[in-house]
């Protein structure tokens, strides 16, 4: 529970990360939104099969982070993460899809594994590059740009809320169960009847929680509109920004860039 | 200006386990007063003010901030008028930095991005927190956030100032700031304490509760000076009020300063 919190807290310094000053950083809102959307919407349009073609993608990230100066070890970590759920999902490929699909050396891969690590890799792409979107613009203003971008108001604030709810309900998880933790006495086997307890009250000290900050928003004027204190608007850098590398994932996707490099260089060394 | 008047007639609260909070509250302050709720724990001091703004339903009774009656319509126009300090103020602080939460409510009201930031410089300098402006709520000792909490709601100017305890948890140094910082508010303000000698300090009136009723009313001094009420009520006198711990004598009454003669039997002078 204690690594939860932490890691959750860790998030939180995601969302300070955009407070940082840089050439990304100053970019409108909407512009970043609008890449990354290009970016994911390629990545998982991707047949399940396709491995090679996925890693040119990575140059987007790698860019970015550079370019904001993020901290690409916490960004890896945030990452990491998620494994986890992603084996889950992809664990029971390499079981069901034994057909085998190419051969490196005398090893045959069968087409489970190589849709196995094409999920890793598109998780850790699109995961990856949401993180960098939040950590160069901040949760708040993604909201904002996806608001005047079209969606609903309503459901802006929906997220925004949810967000908050994760870090509500992550610290209310940590203190409760350091509260368990200190009175078991060292004791390892806690009992299912003080966890299952213990859950039923962290939703319900959650949900007051969560009732009260919204309440603390409201008396502060909170009418469901958002501001942030940077001031941009959509102007020549930010059209250039989704432009050149919207062009760019288009291309990626339409041509097997790895394929085509493969061919450059076996055609330049027979 | 009866813009500044909080009415309360008949206020009854029953939480939906039955337990009844307040049985029968009524009082009126009028603009400019300083009153001091003071009370035993569960007396009921918490649910009170949480009808000022709002956040609790009355089962029944009515409250009038001003002219305006409370109910569902009138709601964000009172809580504008009313600025409340949470008991805890990790209710009150939701935003990724210091300084993010404090413009918060300056941003909602539709001040400009320039008029923003002097404000909330201001309200950090009066708390003595300007120096937090960057770091994330989440990080700060439990007086540094009280401190916030206060600035976020200071920063709204509010025409009536509300606080739960709000010395609870502050050293001597910010106890003094924060005493100083209600004495110079201009307009209504309401608070409850168990710290007795500022309520001797600051307020010229004081509302004691018992057992969800208002049990008296009336000056700060003759209340204090009421024993009977003082214990039937759980309460004691103010320190600076009972007599010198070291040689017994009185002191003045509503006076800080100490008897003489306890320097001299303390052995400082030699
Ligand atoms: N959400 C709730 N549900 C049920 N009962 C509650 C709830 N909140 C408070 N109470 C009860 O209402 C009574 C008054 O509580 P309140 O918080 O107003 O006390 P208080 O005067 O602020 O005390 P303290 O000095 O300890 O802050 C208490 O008996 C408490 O147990
Ligand atoms: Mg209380």
């Amino acid at each position: 529970m204690d690594s939860i919190n932490k890691a959750v807290l860790d998030l939180k310094r995601l969302d300070l990360l955009a407070n940082n000053d840089s050439s990304i950083h100053r970019l409108d809102a909407r512009a970043k939104v609008l890449v990354t959307c290009v970016f994911i919407i390629c990545i998982v349009s991707y047949g399940r099969y396709e491995l090679a073609a996925l890693f040119p993608f990575f140059i987007f990230p790698a860019v970015i982070i550079a370019l904001a100066d993020l901290p690409p070890l916490f960004i890896a970590r945030k990452i990491a993460l998620l494994c986890p759920f992603v084996l889950v999902v992809g664990m029971f490929n390499p079981v069901f899809d034994r057909e085998v699909l190419l051969h490196l050396g005398s090893f045959a891969v069968s087409g489970g594994w190589v849709s196995f690590a094409s999920i890793v890799v598109r998780s850790i792409l699109t995961v990856g590059a949401a993180f960098i979107l939040v950590g160069v613009t901040g949760f708040t203003a993604v909201c904002q740009a996806l608001e005047r971008l079209g969606m609903p108001q309503v459901f802006a604030v929906q997220l925004l809320f949810l967000y908050r709810y994760i870090f509500v309900l992550t610290e209310e998880a940590g203190r409760a169960s350091r509260a368990r933790e200190l009175r078991a006495c060292g004791k390892k086997g806690l009992g299912i009847r003080s966890f299952s307890s213990l859950i039923g009250h962290l939703l319900l000290r959650t949900w007051q929680r969560a009732e009260r900050i919204h309440m603390a928003m409201l008396a502060r004027g909170f009418t469901g509109a958002f501001h942030a204190h940077r001031q941009s608007h959509f102007g020549k850098s930010e059209l250039m920004f989704v432009l050149g590398w919207s062009t760019l994932f288009i291309f990626l996707r339409l041509q097997n860039a790895s394929q085509l490099l493969g061919k450059l260089v076996t055609g330049l060394f027979p | 200006m009866s813009h500044h008047i909080v009415e309360v007639k008949n206020l009854r609260h029953v939480y939906s386990d039955g337990t009844v909070a307040l049985k029968d509250a009524s009082f009126r302050i009028t603009h400019g007063e300083s009153v001091g709720i003071i009370g035993a724990n569960g007396a009921g001091k918490s649910t009170l003010l949480l009808h000022l703004n709002g956040y609790l339903e009355p089962t029944s009774g009515n409250i009038r901030i001003g002219d305006i009656p409370l109910s569902k319509g009138t709601l964000p126009d009172i809580r504008r008028t009313v600025g409340m300090v949470f008991q805890d103020p990790d209710d009150q602080l939701f935003m990724p930095t210091v300084f993010d939460d404090v413009a918060f409510g300056p941003f909602n009201l539709g001040m400009a991005v320039a008029d923003v930031e002097q404000r909330v410089t201001e309200v950090l300098e009066l708390v003595g927190a300007n120096h937090l402006r960057d770091k994330p709520p989440y990080n700060l000792s439990g007086g540094e956030k009280k401190r916030v909490a206060i600035a976020t709601v200071l920063s709204m100017s509010p025409d009536i100032l509300v606080m739960d305890e709000p010395t609870n948890g502050l050293d001597p140094f910010a106890r003094r700031q924060l005493m100083a910082l209600i004495r110079d508010f201009k307009h209504t303000r309401i608070f409850t304490s168990h710290d007795l000698d500022m309520v001797l300090e600051l307020c010229e009136r004081v509302i004691v509760l018992h057992e969800g009723e208002v049990w008296a009313d009336g000056p700060t001094l003759e209340i204090f000076n009421n024993e009977k009420l003082l214990a039937e009520c759980r309460l004691e006198k103010p320190l600076s009020m009972q007599g010198c711990p070291i040689c017994g004598s009185g002191r003045l009454a509503g006076s800080a300063i100490p008897c003489p003669k306890s320097y001299a039997s303390s052995g400082f002078d030699s």
